[in-house]
């Protein structure tokens, strides 16, 4: 293997033939992939200009593809596929060519050759319950975890599974899933979630470490702030209409039609964030809402247990109608007896109660 | 099947396309904002429109009121883009599409002249090595 | 790590479920406690009618007294300001409703947001107002009791939370939303035992005063 790590992007374009005008778009593309505001792209320019070619090591556990799915999506000609032109996606077991000893031996070159430097990208979760869950060549998912990352720069943990445990997670998690950050606690691990997440912000999070050489800021969930800084809600298209307390109450009613807010029917937007809203989906086609179906929230950790997709926020997760009947069926029978006891004592008393008579009362004194 | 086939299918017109969805207006006035900028002390502005929160009919509503104005541009690097000024002079707006022909990056530039019409230095350098070789490898006495 | 949502479903679940069991049972308990109990039986002959009267006490008592008002002008503005503030947060805000519809099946319109938002800093302001009216005025101060401050921290909590909630104040999300959640199961919880009582029995307490007096041939 050649050493990935001598040409910049800069070099690598103008090989390619691209002109300083097509590389100013291509950082305008990049910094609007990221999420920064458009005066951040000369500086994008500057650091993509020298910027490397770093490895990357791409691990699937418990997972259902879906993440590549989504990466692949992304994958259409030229800008972003630049990003994966110059990223040397070294191991990936469902997208590479290679298999078995070969694959893995191309994951432990890849590991030796950049030893300190490269990045991880995760998908899915790690079982805990047993090893023999989820096993790559008879290696446990943890096993792989821990040696892969002993010599990685950062982990990308991408999809709420490798962020939060997702759906493998769900109660009753029959397989002890846990988290990336429940086990790597010395490097760097950035969430990427959502089930499954917003190619362009994969993408995008790839472009900053690539473009600045350092990780994002992050939210306390530990995912980018660039693209999980505020919720579904706050940039939703529909949010003037839940201020107005204009909402769709079934899915066909008037309001659906209008494309009125979906909090009634689910939406889980005020709690979620990602960034749906403005970077939308299928290359910026739509995204849920804008089709008509409230956010599930499939960004935030535990969503799968967080009550119903088609219940308002605001309603309990248990069985709330059926707890309060119980209740006060429960508080009836209860006060049905105080209330027969009392009476008791009420026609006990009555039944001892005996008169006194201005005699008696003289006879004491 | 059969009991999928009983229910009735109404195909209704997107009403929601038709209506505003009160996004583009706060928008107007930004670019608003930096228009005056502009004028009083020559800032310039650039709008990432794709991080917007658009609805529907939200982006065909705020370009039909930019409408066109005296220049437009088209340029071919790494697929195609536009730089259009609006009716406003002053306020451009700057499409770029992947060679693929998918939008990758729209902007409102509030400027004189967008940065990314004029001739770069390093493209210079290169047009003036290319023009330096043509000229070369021009054989003597061919009329040019 | 996942702490605050943890922390979210459980006040969603678990203690949503208990605070409102604690209620409803403790509530109905308290309602046929009192009801049941009865009167001793009046054997003096009625001067007059219970109903009339009684009825006529729910609104007189109800609406503000001049007297009041020109000794206590405090009492009365903050105690309505805040009383119609609550009510109408917690009544006729959207997601509130959709509590209410999921727990008894009906539902009824609501108020757009921004009016149920000023309704909820009057609530608060009225609040705050009221206690120190308490604080600071001699006689509230004499009349004050612990439990009088107890129950002004579980009715403020409340809307309180509520409002950062709404407004984002406070991070993460999901936490605030359920402090806000875990501050209302604190007031479910204490309400059948403490002076919020009254929500339930202030009605039938003026209609009786009414009804007796009514029945004295007295006016109330």
């Amino acid at each position: 293997m050649a050493d990935p790590r001598t040409k910049t992007l800069g070099e690598t374009l103008r090989r390619h033939g691209v002109s300083r005008r097509g590389f100013l778009k291509f950082c305008t593309a990049t910094a609007s992939m990221m999420a920064l505001p458009p005066s951040m792209v000369p500086a994008v320019a500057a650091a993509l200009d020298k910027a490397s070619r770093p490895s990357v090591i791409w691990l699937s556990f418990q997972e259902c593809t879906g993440c590549t799915e989504s990466l692949t999506r992304s994958h259409s000609p030229t800008l972003e596929s630049l990003i994966f032109d110059h990223i040397s996606l070294d191991y990936h077991h469902t997208l590479q060519v290679a298999s078995g000893h070969a694959a893995e031996k191309a994951r432990e070159e890849a590991m030796h050759a950049n030893h300190g430097n490269y990045l991880v990208v995760v998908d899915g979760s790690i079982p805990l319950g047993n090893p023999g869950y989820s096993t790559t060549a008879g290696v446990s998912n943890l096993q792989t975890l821990e040696e892969t990352v002993a010599g990685a720069a950062a982990v990308i943990a991408v999809g709420t599974c490798a962020a939060f445990g997702g759906l493998p997670k769900a109660y009753p998690n029959p397989t002890g899933a846990v988290a990336v950050r429940d086990i790597v606690h010395d490097k760097p691990v950035i969430n990427v979630s959502g089930c499954p997440p917003i190619p362009m912000v994969i993408t995008g999070v790839l472009a900053h470490y690539l473009t600045f050489g350092t990780l994002p800021q992050l939210d306390q969930y530990g995912r980018p702030m660039n693209f999980y800084g505020t919720s579904i809600h706050d940039r939703c298209y529909r949010r003037p209409f839940y201020d107005k307390g204009l909402f769709a109450d079934t899915f066909d009613d008037e309001g659906a039609r209008k494309g009125w807010c979906l909090y009634k029917l689910g939406c889980k937007g005020p709690m979620t964030y990602n960034a749906c809203a403005t970077a939308k989906w299928n290359e910026g086609t739509s995204w849920p809402v804008e089709s008509g179906h409230g956010c599930l929230g499939c960004s935030e950790p535990n969503f799968w247990d967080a009550g119903g997709f088609y219940n308002a926020l605001s309603i309990p997760v248990g069985e709330v109608s059926r707890s309060v009947s119980y209740a006060a069926a429960a508080g009836l029978a209860v006060g049905a007896a105080a209330a027969g006891l009392n009476s008791r004592a009420k026609a006990k008393a009555k039944k001892n109660h005996g008169t006194v008579t201005v005699d008696d009362l003289e006879k004491k004194s | 099947m059969t009991a999928l086939e009983k229910i009735p299918i109404l195909v209704e017109a997107p009403e929601a396309a038709a209506q505003s969805y009160l996004n583009t207006l706060p928008l107007l006035h930004e670019i608003l904002h930096a228009l005056r900028r502009l004028h009083r002390d020559g800032t310039s502005t650039a709008l990432d429109l794709l991080a917007m929160p658009f609805g529907p009919g939200d982006e065909a509503r705020l370009f039909e009121f930019l409408g066109n104005g005296e220049l437009s541009a088209e340029l071919d690097a790494m697929g195609q883009s536009s730089i259009r000024e609006s009716r406003f002079s002053g306020v451009w707006i700057i499409e770029h599409k992947s060679s693929g022909g998918r939008r990758v990056a729209l902007q409102i530039e509030v400027t004189r002249l967008p940065a990314i019409l004029q001739t770069q230095p390093e493209d210079i350098g290169a047009g003036l090595d290319a023009m330096q070789e043509a000229l070369e490898t021009l054989k003597a006495g061919e009329p040019v | 790590m996942n702490e605050s949502m943890d922390f979210l479903l459980w006040a969603r679940g678990t203690a949503f479920d208990v605070a409102v069991a604690i209620f409803v049972i403790g509530v109905i308990i308290r309602l046929f406690e009192i009801v049941s109990l009865g009167r001793a039986n009046n054997l003096a002959e009625p001067k007059g009618s219970e109903f009339g009267p009684g009825m006529k006490t729910i609104v007189t008592r109800t609406l503000p007294e001049a007297g009041v008002f020109k000794r206590q002008p405090l009492t009365v503005i903050g105690g309505y300001v805040f009383h119609f503030g609550l009510l109408i947060s917690l009544f006729l805000f959207i997601p509130h409703i959709e509590l209410f519809a999921a727990t008894f099946g009906f539902s009824w319109p609501g108020l757009p947001n921004p009016i149920v938002d000023a309704a909820a800093v009057l609530g608060i302001v009225g609040l705050l107002a009221v206690l120190w009216h308490r604080l600071t005025n001699p006689v509230m101060k004499i009349l004050t009791e612990k439990e009088d401050y107890l129950v002004w921290l579980l009715t403020f909590l409340p809307l309180l939370t509520g409002y950062l909630a709404y407004h984002r104040l406070v991070n993460p999300y999901p936490f605030i939303l359920g402090l806000h959640i875990l501050s209302v199961e604190l007031l479910l919880v204490l309400f059948p035992f403490t002076k919020l009582m009254h929500t339930f029995t202030l009605f039938l307490a003026r209609w009786y005063n009414g009804a007796m007096n009514g029945r004295r041939g007295v006016e109330s």
